[in-house]
């Protein structure tokens, strides 16, 4: 009878009435969404949103009378981010896959092309890509690292009981609703924005639970010093919170429309846009990952970072000046020229930081260099950092006006955006899974490490082949629309310059295809590894004992 | 106020704003008092061994 004792003695537990609240508010709206919704998506989202309601209720009551809801303080809460780490490698593969289809719809038009059904036109299919792999993919990686982060070096359990579930779980509801939306066409048709008012005051009311649980576990550690990933992690959350809510800032047309008119218009709503946009790069794609940076690549080389210090410079000054790099988007538009001039400016200066962050996170490995040969999970790091820098190094120079008017609205930006996504945001994120997944179901190792070689390879490569296709397509593109004969006439017609990107698409397609195998292949490691299973040809402990570590 | 004047107020505001804040961080990071806490932070991933229970 103790655990009743216990639980008598506890507070009220607010993590289930908040939840309980939450399901009933949204089942009462849904109920009024199904029967009076004014289009078909409002139809659609009600009827999601009210299956939710009821699962979230029938979830709760099947596990309330175990122990699944008990909040045992002296062990760390990771159940949570094991479902983050099958559900980042879920959301990979279909974001990525949604990549190679529409690639290959660029290279060839007619692919999955039907006059009279629209759900796999270009145009859906390419927010539910960049979404997926964004906010599905890299966010289900950031939520289950900063869970595991936050409670590591903080010793202690996460914060809000069963509160990080409701995170995780209206979280995923956040995706499925924004990905049927965009492929019913249903999309308020700002870009990395596109989700419309009633999905977006879901995400508002999910991110805060986790602004919560992250402050909370803060608030309760027993480390005195706040581990500089944390930091980075913080940022994230806190700017993605008011970027999300200012960009998204909108009147809905009726309680039970999906339409919405926005509160900005013209050359302001463009501003707050690339404002959200450029820093949805810098907050999102960009700190959160560095936090993983901080923590992973110490533990997997078993060695502090290289300097504290300038991992703290790093920290402020990133910060500080990302959030001012946005206007880059908008050269030769109705942006004011200074301001333009502005986010030039700070775009070139964060090139410091940036690779400020980059050398302290190569450096890291100074006197280890020989695991870079045995270990290819820590060779992932590596290679995510290297292409962070070539990425970090390319954007200040295409944000020059001069090469910006040659680079901008071609495939150059794609590239460019592919450099840092699949280089950067992807390497760092497989190589933080495959470091989580043997940590949290307590294996000895991964299934095999040579599948993660291959893996290693094949994204490599398929890198390769995008960036490079996107360059050679994205300056042809460039130089021909500006390219004008004697009489002052344009040179080529518009449908010329798309004839002449046919090759390179199919190239990029390629690299993409590439690129998902490898994927693919990490997700069959992964699911081995959590099977138990370790591959018979493999020891154990992966060194040739011929090789000696050159020091 | 004229266009001149403001910018010129926000350009040289913004400068000293951006070097205070650096300036202040660099003062925080290197005072050698905070030497030892940050060495003993920096180790902060490599003590917490692959446990699931609180230390």
């Amino acid at each position: 009878m103790e655990p009743n004792l216990l639980k008598s003695k506890a507070l009220p537990r607010f993590d289930i009435i908040f939840t309980c609240g939450v399901a009933f508010l949204v089942a009462l709206w849904a109920i009024f969404a199904t029967s009076h919704a004014e289009d078909v998506g409002m139809t659609v989202h009600g009827w999601i949103f009210l299956g939710a309601a009821i699962t979230a209720a029938l979830g709760l009551v099947f596990t309330a009378h175990g122990t699944a809801l008990q909040n045992d303080q002296s062990t760390y809460s990771d159940g949570v981010i094991r479902f983050g780490v099958i559900a980042s490698t879920f959301w990979g593969i279909v974001g990525m896959l949604v990549g190679v289809v529409i690639a290959s719809q660029l290279a060839f038009p007619e692919l999955l092309y039907f006059k009279d059904f629209g759900f796999l036109n270009f145009g859906r299919l390419r927010p539910l890509h960049t979404s997926a792999v964004i906010f599905a993919f890299g966010g289900n990686v950031l939520l289950a690292t900063s869970f595991y982060v936050v409670q590591r070096t903080c010793r202690a359990r996460l914060f809000g009981g069963m509160l990080p579930w409701f995170v995780f779980w209206g979280y995923q509801l956040f995706i499925v609703l924004a990905a049927t939306g965009y492929l019913m066409g249903v999309t308020s048709g700002q870009e990395y924005a596109e989700p419309t008012w009633h999905v977006d005051l879901w995400l508002t009311v999910v991110w805060v639970a986790y602004l919560l649980v992250f402050l909370g576990t803060l608030w309760k550690r027993k480390e005195p010093h706040i581990y500089v990933a944390n930091w980075f992690y913080l940022a994230f959350i806190v700017t993605i919170a008011m970027l999300h809510v200012v960009n998204n800032l909108a009147v809905p047309t009726s309680p039970f429309a999906t339409t919405s008119y926005p509160l900005f218009g013209g050359v302001q709503n463009a501003l707050t846009q690339w404002w959200y946009g450029h820093n949805a790069v810098g907050f999102f794609l960009t700190a959160g990952f560095l936090a993983i940076m901080y923590y992973f690549i110490p533990k997997q080389v078993n060695r502090p970072v290289y300097s504290y210090q300038l991992s703290i410079v790093h920290f402020w000054a990133l910060i500080f000046i990302y959030i001012w790099a946005g206007p880059h988007h908008l050269h030769y538009t109705a942006l004011p020229q200074w301001a333009q001039t502005l986010g030039m400016t700070f775009s070139i200066i964060l090139w410091m930081p940036s690779w400020g962050g980059m050398i302290n996170g190569l450096m890291t490995l100074s006197g280890a260099w020989d695991k870079l040969r045995t270990d290819p999970v820590l060779r992932m790091f590596v290679a995510s950092l290297a292409f962070y820098g070539m990425s970090t190094f390319e954007g200040p120079v295409m944000s020059v006006r001069a090469v910006n008017s040659l680079s901008h609205y071609t495939d150059w930006t794609i590239g460019h955006v592919h450099s840092g996504a699949l280089g950067w945001v992807g390497m760092v994120s497989f190589g933080a899974l495959y470091a989580l997944t043997p940590w949290l179901w307590k294996r000895e190792r991964l299934y095999s490490l040579k599948l993660v070689e291959m893996h290693f390879w094949l994204s490599t490569i398929g890198i390769l082949f995008y960036i490079s296709s996107m360059w050679v397509s994205g300056i042809q593109q460039g130089l021909m629309w500006r390219s004008y004969n004697e009489f002052g006439f344009l040179t080529y017609s518009f449908v010329e310059t798309v004839k002449a990107m046919h090759l390179p698409y199919i190239v990029r397609a390629i690299g993409g295809l590439l690129y998902l195998i490898g994927t693919c292949i990490m997700a069959y490691n992964l699911w081995r590894t959590i099977d138990g299973a370790v591959a018979k040809k493999e020891p154990l402990v992966l060194t040739n004992p011929n090789l000696v570590p050159a020091e | 106020m004229s266009y001149e004047q403001l910018s010129a107020f926000a350009q040289t505001s913004g400068m000293i704003y951006f070097m205070a804040i650096f300036a202040a961080v660099c003062l925080y990071v290197f005072w050698p008092s905070n030497r030892a806490k940050f060495d003993k932070a920096a180790r902060m991933p490599l003590e917490n061994e692959d446990i699931d229970h609180v230390r």
